[in-house]
């Protein structure tokens, strides 16, 4: 066996797509829009948020470019505003939320609990044509003329002094919260009552008891941010509100609330990234996870302590000193979960059979730079470094660390992970390494350099800014057309691959886990018959015993 | 048997053979149908007391800072309807959970009635919520359509109050938050009623469909969790009660 | 609780009509005492200077909270539910609590000055 890879294909001579299988299954545009398939859903969701990300790539791009020059040169201010707050609302809610949970999640959470779909098939549905339904609402925003508030709707701007789509985007950030509560709902009933003989929950993927944790998330958090968001809208409309101090009301009570949902948001869509890097690390490393028992409690704990920190994003807002002293120390001790993951898959490479596929590529990526935006996150739980650095490009360096080097590139380790098994057909290795390396380097380009501009000042969602920033801001532009090129070329290639990519078999990876005992594409139903789960999880001796065993029976 | 894929011994041969009707193919048995989807409905029931959640944070503050404000403002409720309402709604629960007990002992003709009067009472809850909100339309107490201070800046004007409460006039900046009192008032009754008005929408299908006996032949599920909802929009208007109607009434 | 099998076991319990007349006539007892206790001035406690805890609504929640319990343990059947519903019911009061209880403290502690 090659050291270099463990890639195992079926003979390419011989070997085919399974004839019968999710795709293939029934013909027809209305058993897509109609399907009560996970598979099939997850398939449909894939290409919505992947024409979101590009919508919100494109305004990211718009953004890069106004700040190659100090002054407003290629749009007004106002507009300024407004691409950035659509390309906020568009990146965290249409994709970050959604990216893992709803298209892998969806795809391989059954399977993983050796179930034939997840509990309940029309929630499962509703919840895409939600987001189907809350992306043509910002679609209509955007295209009326959008909203310029940032992403986070504040007060009382949002309520009494701008005169922008504020209740469109709100109303449409309302419903596709509903359609992630709804993902996160089947997930917890799933996992809880659908999982097949033997599976216990010791004996779940570490995928599973991220996913849980982040569902928990979800169910708990967004309708918190619907209330505030319908709080808003009736505040707009009929000019009487809690929000607006004019009337008497709190801007601060907004920023509670909005808060309140929006930093466990950011571990919704953190968990399901790393969910997918204990899998591929795991494999990659023919190894069990380190630590499993701390590595899936960690993930509950991260999404328990999610709810105790959020007012660290109002250090500087006119909170009292106190409740500022409480949340930051409350900061402090949520990093520390997130911190034993990273230990933990440190220690799972240790003396593991490490190769470098594209997904152990991604994997590494996220784990450098994951921990680069988490240690700066550490810094701005502090209130002292707080002060200076909030609502600088520091922030905008620290959450892109952790959202795009972590999440995106976890998503991306993921897609190219269980590409084979959902499509049948593999990616060519050598041009996906090739883009996952230009994503690392266009990324650090880009991003890197915020931090230095954050420390020196430069402040956040300005189009204009002094003139001795210049230098560094062109630096990050450049670095954002390269990331550009890494993120338009995985488009390109997984769809060359559907049709002329190798055909890939059960477990190209020799993965453990269930699904990948299963063929490729999978089966409507996933399995013949509902497995029984008689070995731990990240077994590979089993999987090796297994392997002889089939080997013989041939 | 260590082999994954080991057909389960039992389950799937009793799933596929003795498969009743109203079991989906996901489930192995009718038991974890029924257990999912119950649990299912419990969460969904967490997300609502969330949503409700962040009204009552947003009450709260707006309490505290104004409270002369929020106790005449509170004044205005007439205390015969709001207890009327109350007593109508725990007297829904309890025919509701009467309802589900008749699908569980398979009694059509009770599962039907008690529907039934679920369903009077609730839409007697909302005709009285209609009342009480007309009659705040004719006082001019809706905030941004139909608003004035008067009767908070002069008591007196409001004769059938000021006999009860004898309320003291509000100085112009806290008489101007009475404004915020009854916002509030509108936006927490309102999304109430809203999941009153869906909840007998969905007891009116509900009714149509044990008059078709898909609830007494053993398969109560969805009664039950319906069932929960209704209880729990009981429970929303337990708290918006006193919140609302009893501030201060000495 | 490893699939279904174990499921199987829990039989739905149902509740017999005199425990929710029961739990009816409390229900509408406690109604009609919240309504009496707003007419009297229950008085304050003061704890601290400039901490002061006023009766009244604590009595009106408390006897809230009372019927909100009795709904949830026997109309909303979680008395006779598994362990894994009162512990979604518990879930959802926790979270609810840390949502006001942790704003509150910032307002509480804004009059305290900056240190």
């Amino acid at each position: 066996m090659s050291a270099a890879t463990i890639v195992s294909l079926p003979d390419q001579s011989t070997a085919r797509i399974p004839k019968m299988n999710f795709l293939s299954r029934e013909k027809g545009l209305l058993s897509w829009l109609l399907t009560g398939d996970h598979k099939r859903i997850a398939t449909l969701y894939l290409i919505s948020i992947t024409f979101f990300f590009f919508v919100g790539g494109a305004l990211a791009g718009l953004i890069r470019l106004e700040l190659l020059t100090p002054q407003t040169s290629l749009m007004a201010a106002d507009t300024y505003n407004k691409v950035f707050s659509m390309h906020g609302l568009i990146m965290v809610f249409f994709f970050l939320v959604p990216s893992v949970p709803a298209t892998i999640g969806n795809f391989v959470i059954p399977m993983m609990i050796g179930a034939k779909d997840l509990a309940l098939p029309k929630i499962k549905l509703l919840s895409w044509y939600l987001y189907v339904a809350a992306g043509i609402m910002m679609l209509y925003t955007m295209i009326t003329g959008g909203v310029d508030t940032g992403w986070t709707f504040t007060t009382p701007l949002s309520t009494h002094y701008l005169n922008t789509h504020v209740i469109s985007a709100g109303l449409s950030v309302f419903v596709a919260g509903f359609s992630s509560i709804f993902t996160g709902l089947n997930f917890i009933v799933t996992i809880h009552k659908m999982r097949c003989p033997g599976m216990t929950w010791f004996r779940l993927p570490l995928f599973v008891w991220s996913t849980y944790a982040a569902s928990i998330l979800m169910v708990l958090g967004t309708p918190v941010l619907a209330i505030t968001l319908v709080l808003v809208v009736l505040e707009r409309l009929f000019h009487i509100g809690v929000f607006d101090p004019a009337f008497g009301g709190d801007p601060l009570l907004f920023q509670h609330l909005f808060w309140f949902y929006s930093h466990p948001a950011v571990y919704i869509m953190i968990l399901p990234g790393m969910a997918v890097i204990s899998e591929v690390v795991s494999t990659f490393s023919r190894k069990r996870v380190f630590g499993y028992t701390a590595v899936a409690f960690s993930s509950v704990a991260i999404a328990v302590f999610a709810f105790f920190v959020w007012a660290h994003h109002m250090f500087i807002m006119g909170i009292s000193n106190y409740a500022a002293m409480i949340f930051s120390l409350l900061t402090m001790l949520v990093a520390v979960p997130s911190a034993i993951k990273i230990y933990n898959w440190a220690f799972t490479l240790y003396k593991g059979s490490v190769t470098f596929e594209t997904p152990m590529l991604y994997a590494f990526g996220f784990m450098g730079l994951f921990t680069i935006g988490g240690l700066t996150g550490v810094f701005l739980g502090s209130t002292g470094t707080d002060i200076h650095l909030t609502e600088t490009y520091f922030i905008v360096a620290h959450f892109h660390f952790v959202m795009v080097g972590g999440m995106l590139m976890a998503f991306l380790s993921g897609i190219h992970f269980w590409w084979p098994k959902w499509t049948g057909r593999m990616y060519p290795e050598k041009l996906s390494q090739l883009a996952a390396l230009i994503t690392f380097i266009g990324f650090n380009f880009t991003f890197f350099p915020q931090f230095i501009l954050g420390m020196l000042g430069m402040p956040r969602r300005y189009a204009a800014y002094p003139p001795e920033f210049q230098a560094l801001n062109v630096f990050s532009t450049a670095g954002a057309t390269i990331l550009g090129v890494g993120y338009l070329l995985p488009i390109l290639y997984l769809t060359w691959s559907l049709k002329y990519g190798e055909v890939a078999g059960n477990n190209p990876w020799q993965a453990t886990g269930l699904e990948w005992q299963t063929q490729s594409p999978p089966l409507t139903e996933n399995f013949p018959e509902i497995p029984i789960m008689d070995h731990e999880a990240y077994d590979y001796e089993w999987l090796e015993k297994n392997q002889q065993k089939e080997a013989a029976g041939v | 048997m260590s082999d994954t894929t080991a057909i389960a011994n039992g389950a799937v041969d009793d799933a596929h053979h003795e498969h009743p009707p109203y079991q989906r193919h996901h489930f192995e048995t009718v038991a974890q149908q029924f257990d999912a989807t119950n649990f299912a409905m419990w969460l969904f029931l967490l997300t609502e007391v969330m949503f409700f959640g962040g009204l009552f944070m947003a009450y709260l503050i707006m309490r505290n800072w104004y409270y002369p404000a929020f106790v005449e403002g509170s004044h205005q409720l007439s205390i015969f309807w709001g207890t009327a309402n109350t007593g109508v709604l725990i007297v829904s629960s309890f025919t509701m959970a009467m309802a589900v007990w008749s699908a569980q002992m398979r009694r059509k003709g009770a599962l039907l009635g008690f529907i039934l009067l679920t369903i009077i009472l609730g839409t007697a809850f909302l005709g009285i919520k209609a009342i009480e909100w007309h009659e705040k339309w004719e006082k001019h107490h809706v905030p941004g359509f139909h608003w004035s201070e008067a009767s908070f800046l002069n008591p007196q004007s409001d004769t059938e109050v000021y006999s009860e409460y004898h309320d003291k006039p509000l100085a112009p900046d806290m008489a101007a938050k009475t404004q915020q009192y009854f916002f509030l008032y509108f936006a927490m009754t309102g999304m109430h009623a809203l999941h009153m008005v869906i909840g007998v929408g969905i007891l009116v299908f509900l009714f149509f469909r044990a008059r078709a006996g898909a609830y007494t032949t053993g398969h109560y599920t969805f009664v039950e969790n319906f069932g929960l909802y209704w209880h729990f929009v009981d429970i929303i208007w337990i708290f918006l009660f006193p919140l609302l109607y009893l501030i201060s009434r000495y | 609780m490893s699939g279904p099998h174990a499921e199987a076991e829990h039989e739905p319990h149902v509740v017999s009509p005199v425990v929710y007349l029961a739990i009816l006539g409390c229900l509408l007892a406690a109604t009609a005492l919240t309504v009496w206790a707003s007419y009297i001035d229950l008085g304050e406690w003061h704890i601290a200077p400039g901490l002061t805890l006023f009766w009244n609504p604590v009595v009106a929640l408390a006897i809230a909270s009372t019927k909100m319990t009795l709904v949830v343990l026997f109309f909303m059947h979680v008395k006779y539910s598994t362990r894994l519903t009162k512990l979604t019911v518990g879930a959802g009061l926790f979270t609810f609590l840390v949502l006001v209880g942790m704003t509150l403290a910032d307002y509480f502690t804004r009059a305290w000055g900056r240190w």
